[in-house]
């Protein structure tokens, strides 16, 4: 029986509480009366993963059983999440892998012959083979690959198809392989209330002239949160879009949920609480702390992005879109809400090594921002977990460090656009359609692995709620000049960071640290 | 008798400043300088159309730094005789009455010994106005010297006392300070090194080089023409204030002037095995003006095909030609100044400098000044003048030390 998250109240018995801070992470005190917001325990796998895909495609959810779909002649198009899910990656076999077996299986069955394999990466960078082949298994890689197996190319001219426009006016395109099809069966992986739905194929193969509507400053301000769907412009916007294309497309949606086992068991203690954490935990904790101390950055890094979760599949939908997506909220909401008794003066947020947009390479400050005041601040349905005009202390080093392959553009973005102003609504204004539209992005999202040359200011407009909700903003440990150029305050250490935060948020605040990963998503009363 | 600082032949000292100058520049300004602080015959004016004059402010430019350290190219040896008084950025008092200007009028002086200052009839150039580009600065009246501040027999800035000829003097307006008169010359060199351009309207412009060569073009460039974008490469952050000011699109370091010219013109990026970066694309309008390897091989690297170069800095050996040739580039020297073509009348370049210095704020550029007596301290602030912020340094030989 897993237990449920809860708020933990700092008292004197207390310890020295878990905090990533990027590559890394150590043991902090806070002050007394801190809530700590707790995720629930790991829900137990399913345990026949396979069978119960098999299940789902046999008895969908509004919608005839897959095989009955299926025919021979028909032009069968697969389209499936990128690497920003799930994170960090998962142990093989990733469950993408064995969706996709079960749903090939049943088309070779039928007859099916024309059928291709699309990542649905957006306008985020072309995955390389060997992570494909990670993604979807040894067996259907050597199958498909390269010529029916492939990245969505959001540039390519002859590749997209113009849908039509929505009621309020907001233009549809997509793959045209996949607009052309006589059924499309999007497989994902639901990692938070954010994912899914009508958000899978709309966004995930679409290009700029789609996501444009709805990935602006204005949309983002009006997602409070976007973890919150019913609550949020962006799935509204993804919703409509979703409906047109019901009306020209067959889609065949199957949705998947994974439970918190979000660390390896060399990690094991960063999955558990810190006073139930066996003498075992205790050592290894102690052990990969120094080790990760007192290693080499490159050799750091190596070992981070080498973590597999060891996720374990909680639930399987398919069917319909609307109504496989509403059990698979229910799925997250299980794994994931906690109830927390109003906001705070104060949000205390560990930030980790990774996010969706960093799989394999380095985190850059513009997507520890994103991380931080995208992701996290937005882990909340209701109300934000800390007040408005509040503060924000994060931990992490935000050292200025970019890949420069897979992103390019973003370090334009910081040197060029971040020295001129850090407002997203002047940023989107000034700057957004010459970066969106430079031939050398494009050549490079097209060509190379790089994320599109608009990437950065979605990044930044992801912030944008938090931007306008907050008055603080503190990195500890975070670099100085990174920081400031960012529009952001740094400390050395989180008493400093407390001590700055009292200037504007009053002497005595609230503080409440949301101790994640693994997720949790509050829901603020 | 008069006092002034004179550059002697001493090849162990050329030597040994060529060798380490660069890296530590107190030791130019210090034991290793072929230059002292004599006191030596006033010169004499060699013939009729010269007076002496007594400089009030004379510049420190980066050619005598460069002559100083042992950097500049043996091509000058003819064109200069030793012993000379350096200074060719001279702002001062006429001693004598010189043809229509009486003794006591505050002069500025071209520097270029042309022919009229040497008593011949005027080469093709000079007839053409482009005394810059005479060919006769090896004879004549006075001993071989491209300027006054080469040559032996005319002294040079760097004094109490020089010779000047009627054609080199420009009478200065009572409204312009001396502050401002000093940096007429090279503000002239400016002017013609921006024309020498010939950008066209809304052209994207890559001023290289944030020292008073750079700031003053840019200035010229805001002033005379109708280019659009201009971004400046300013390697020291006290440098870019005073290029935003002057009227800077963007003012990047040397390590993001790539990526600035790259967004700014949407070109694309390649990355050679070895060596820097270049653009297949780039700038209008590339103009030179650190007189540095690596500013010169930025210039041809970010210039768009077909596009034009201007070296306005004494240029150095060693930068890689190739996309002179692979992108048909135009590279062109500025040497000096001359005769302007500017909206459609031609006018010296001296003479815009002069309208220009009277009406433009020009605070920032001239930042210090020094007795003759303290020359080594004024070498050493000259040849660091970038990081300190001060882009100009002048002598002020009215001084005691």
């Amino acid at each position: 029986m897993s237990r449920p998250g809860f708020v933990l109240e700092v008292d004197e018995r207390t310890p020295p509480l878990l905090v990533h801070r990027g590559e890394g992470f150590g043991l902090q005190r806070f002050p007394l009366g801190t809530r700590v917001v707790y995720p629930p325990d790991s829900l137990p796998p399913l345990p026949d993963v396979r069978g119960a895909i098999r299940t789902a495609l046999l008895n969908p959810l509004g919608s005839e059983p897959l095989p009955e779909l299926l025919r021979p002649g028909m032009r069968l198009t697969i389209a499936f999440d990128d690497i920003s899910l799930p994170l960090p990656p998962m142990r093989p076999p990733d469950v993408r892998q064995l969706v996709l077996e079960e749903v090939l299986e049943l088309a070779a069955r039928r007859g099916v012959e024309d059928v291709e394999l699309i990542v649905a990466n957006s306008l985020h960078r072309r995955m390389t083979a060997k992570e494909i082949e990670r993604v979807v298994g040894e067996r259907v890689f050597r199958s498909f690959w390269p010529e029916r197996l492939r990245n969505f190319d959001a540039e390519d001219p002859d590749g997209l198809a113009y849908i039509g426009k929505t009621d309020k006016g907001e233009d549809v395109e997509i793959s045209r392989r996949a607009a052309q099809s006589d059924l499309l069966v999007y497989v994902n992986i639901n990692l938070v209330a954010m994912d899914g739905g009508h958000k899978s194929v709309p966004v995930g193969m679409g290009s700029y002239r789609s996501l444009r509507h709805h990935h602006n400053v204005n949309t983002m301000l009006h997602s409070r949160s976007y973890m919150d769907p019913p609550s949020s412009a962006l799935h509204g916007s993804a919703a409509r879009m979703g409906r047109l294309l019901a009306n020209h497309l067959r889609i065949f949606t199957v949705e998947t949920t994974l439970n918190n086992e979000t660390f390896p068991r060399e990690f094991g203690f960063l999955n558990r609480r810190e006073w139930e954490w066996s003498l075992r935990d205790q050592a290894g904790y102690l052990a990969a702390r120094k080790a990760n101390d007192a290693a080499p950055a490159r050799i750091r890094r190596e070992v981070f992005r080498r973590i597999r979760a060891p996720y374990g599949v909680t639930g399987v939908h398919a069917g319909e879109t609307e109504a496989v997506h509403e059990r698979t909220l229910a799925g997250v909401h299980r794994q994931q809400k906690v109830e927390v008794s109003g906001q705070s003066d104060i949000l205390v947020v560990g930030l980790p090594y990774i996010c969706p947009y960093n799989v394999n390479s380095i985190m850059n400050p513009i997507l520890v921002m994103c991380l931080g005041l995208g992701y996290f601040f937005n882990m909340y349905v209701n109300r934000p977990l800390v007040r408005p005009g509040g503060a924000m202390i994060l931990f992490h080093p935000v050292p200025w460090e970019f890949h420069t392959v897979h992103h390019p553009s973003y370090v334009d973005f910081f040197e060029e656009v971040l020295a001129e102003t850090t407002d997203p609504a002047q940023i989107e204004s000034k700057f957004e359609q010459q970066y969106a539209t430079d031939p050398w992005y494009v050549h490079l999202y097209r060509n190379s692995h790089a994320y599109h040359g608009v990437h950065p200011f979605y990044m930044w407009y992801w912030g944008a709620h938090a931007l306008d909700h907050l008055g603080d903003v503190i990195f500890v440990g975070g670099d100085r000049r990174t920081v400031r150029r960012m529009g952001f305050r740094a400390a050395s250490t989180f008493a400093d960071a407390l001590e700055m935060a009292r200037e504007r948020v009053g002497s005595s605040p609230t503080i409440t640290y949301l101790h994640s990963p693994p997720l949790a998503l509050a829901e603020v009363r | 008798m008069t006092v002034a600082l004179e550059l002697f032949r001493s090849v162990p000292r050329y030597l040994a400043s060529r060798a380490i100058g660069d890296r530590v520049p107190g030791l130019v300004a210090g034991p290793l300088a072929p230059l002292r602080l004599v006191n030596r015959d006033e010169p004499v004016p060699p013939a009729p159309g010269w007076g002496r004059m007594a400089p009030r402010l004379a510049g420190i430019c980066g050619s005598d730094l460069a002559t100083l350290s042992g950097r500049t190219s043996f091509y000058f040896s003819p064109l200069v005789s030793m012993p000379f008084v350096p200074g060719h950025e001279v702002v001062g008092d006429l001693f004598d009455d010189v043809e229509d200007l009486p003794a006591g009028t505050r002069v500025v002086i071209d520097p270029v010994l042309s022919c009229a200052a040497r008593g011949l009839p005027p080469c093709g150039s000079c007839a053409e106005g482009a005394t810059g580009r005479c060919d006769r600065v090896t004879v004549g009246h006075v001993a071989p010297g491209l300027q006054t501040g080469y040559c032996a027999d005319t002294g040079g800035g760097w004094s109490a006392m020089l010779v000047a000829h009627r054609s080199q003097l420009h009478p200065v307006p009572d409204r312009v300070s001396d502050e401002r008169a000093v940096l007429v010359e090279p503000l002239a060199c400016a002017i013609h090194a921006a024309l020498r351009g010939r950008p066209e309207p809304g052209d994207s412009v890559l001023v290289v080089g944030a020292g008073t060569v750079g700031i003053l073009t840019l200035l010229a460039l805001r002033e005379f023409t109708d280019a659009g974008t201009v971004v400046v490469v300013a390697k020291h952050p006290g440098q870019r204030d005073l290029a935003r000011r002057f009227g800077a699109t963007e003012v990047v370091g040397p390590g993001e002037a790539v990526s600035a010219v790259r967004r700014a013109s949407r070109a694309f990026r390649l990355q050679p095995e070895r060596g820097g970066p270049f653009l297949l694309g780039g700038v209008d309008l590339a103009i030179e003006c650190a007189g540095a390897r690596g500013s010169l091989e930025l210039a041809l690297r970010t210039t768009r095909a077909g596009g034009r170069v201007v070296l306005a800095g004494l240029p150095v050996a060693g930068a890689d030609l190739t996309p002179v040739w692979f992108r048909e580039l135009e590279v062109v020297g500025a040497y000096a100044s001359g005769t302007e073509r500017v909206n459609g009348d031609r006018r010296s370049a001296f003479d815009l400098a002069m309208a220009l210095a009277a009406e433009v704020e020009l605070e920032g550029v001239l930042g210090a000044m020094y007795p003759l007596g303290s020359w080594r301290e004024a070498i050493d602030h000259a040849m660091s003048a970038g990081r300190l912020g001060t882009p100009k340094v002048a002598f002020d030989p009215r001084e005691e030390a």
